[in-house]
């Protein structure tokens, strides 16, 4: 039943996912954290941390560590079967039966409509994990720094996240003494 | 034989992805167009495209999409995406286990004390980076931007809510 659960609920992100990994950040928050007590929202945004440094793919990485986090390693087989299979069945529905789809008038329209709202999607996860987070006058310059450095000097994010990871352990180190 | 070559040529593709999807574009292209000629080059534009309207994350999409083209059949499709699923996926079981088992530890918790705020920072430039011409091209999306977040960020609406609802008033607008 839990293992069944993580399928599910990993294939319905899967099936929404548009607009790349981010985009699914709210409807991760919503599924893993509000809806059902599987992670704390720290818990989340760690998560999120290190499927942004490992390589692969975003959205199957956060599969596999909330699936871990679950149900171990059969916990994240499930969650990443899940959100591959619905993106898997697209395609080769696509491959097999149409090509030219995205010409299609009536699809362009609908995805002038999608895109900024994708935008959005990504854009709340960003105001709404600073609040829980805890960002204060005292961590905000780290945020900022990052998405500039990231943005304007388009700095790889795997730099960036293993810098705060350094600066965060020698910060604990230093203090401890 | 060549779903060994498209198991393997997949495999180092999901190995050495760094920085998400749209990173990985030219390095697919590399391996699939330029050295195995299983797509040509509109082809490949193609599929792209297809990715940007589908759901689902465009590596999968890709490898997907290459090893149905290259097989011929559905095997072909399978082994690409399971290929190039599986070097994050023992990478990040292994990383899964060691973040939950020191997770406690005052180490461990410098560590995400420093991540946090870089992490919001990251996803912002991704927000940042998506507004663009091809995202926003006129006052209608800056709307359907606003709608979006308010519906969103009060929790009015869910983000599945959200977007079939831009999708209806992106068919009905423009």
């Amino acid at each position: 039943m839990k293992f069944f659960l993580l399928f599910f609920v990993f294939a319905k992100i899967g099936l929404f996912t548009l607009g790349g990994g981010y985009a699914m950040l709210p409807l991760m928050e919503q599924e893993l954290v509000d809806k059902r007590p599987w992670l704390s929202r720290a818990e989340f945004l760690d998560i999120v941390a290190v499927a942004q440094a490992a390589p692969g793919i975003f959205a199957m990485n956060m599969a596999v560590l909330a699936g871990y986090r679950r149900g171990r390693v059969w916990g994240s087989f499930c969650a990443s079967l899940g959100a591959a299979l619905a993106p898997f069945l697209i395609i080769l529905l696509l491959a097999v039966f149409l090509n030219s789809y995205q010409n299609n008038p009536a699809v362009i329209r609908i995805f002038k409509g999608v895109r900024p709202a994708v935008v959005a999607l990504i854009a709340v996860p960003v105001f709404r994990l600073a609040r829980e987070a805890g960002i204060g006058w005292k961590t905000i310059w780290i945020s900022i720094l990052s998405a500039g450095l990231v943005w304007l000097l388009h700095v790889s994010p795997v730099y960036i996240v293993l810098g705060a990871g350094l600066g965060g352990y020698v910060w604990a180190a230093r203090s401890k003494i | 034989m060549i779903y060994w070559k498209l198991f393997y040529t997949f495999f180092k593709i999901g190995l050495f992805n760094f920085g998400g999807g749209y990173a990985m574009i030219s390095f697919i292209q590399n391996e699939v167009v330029i050295k195995n000629n299983w797509l040509t080059n509109g082809q490949f534009a193609d599929i792209v495209a297809v990715s940007q309207v589908t759901p689902g994350p465009v590596g999968i999409n890709m490898a997907t999409y290459t090893g149905y083209a290259a097989a011929g059949d559905v095997w072909g499709a399978v082994v690409a995406t399971t290929a190039v699923c599986l070097p994050a996926f023992v990478l990040l079981l292994w990383l899964g286990k060691f973040l939950f088992k020191y997770q406690h530890t005052s180490r461990m918790k410098g560590i995400f004390a420093g991540l946090r705020p870089a992490v919001i920072g990251l996803i912002a430039a991704a927000a940042l980076g998506l507004c663009n011409a091809a995202n926003f091209t006129g006052f209608k999306s800056v709307l359907f931007f606003l709608v979006a977040f308010g519906l969103v960020w009060t929790r009015k609406a869910g983000p599945i809510a959200v977007l079939l609802l831009s999708a209806c008033g992106g068919f009905l607008m423009y």
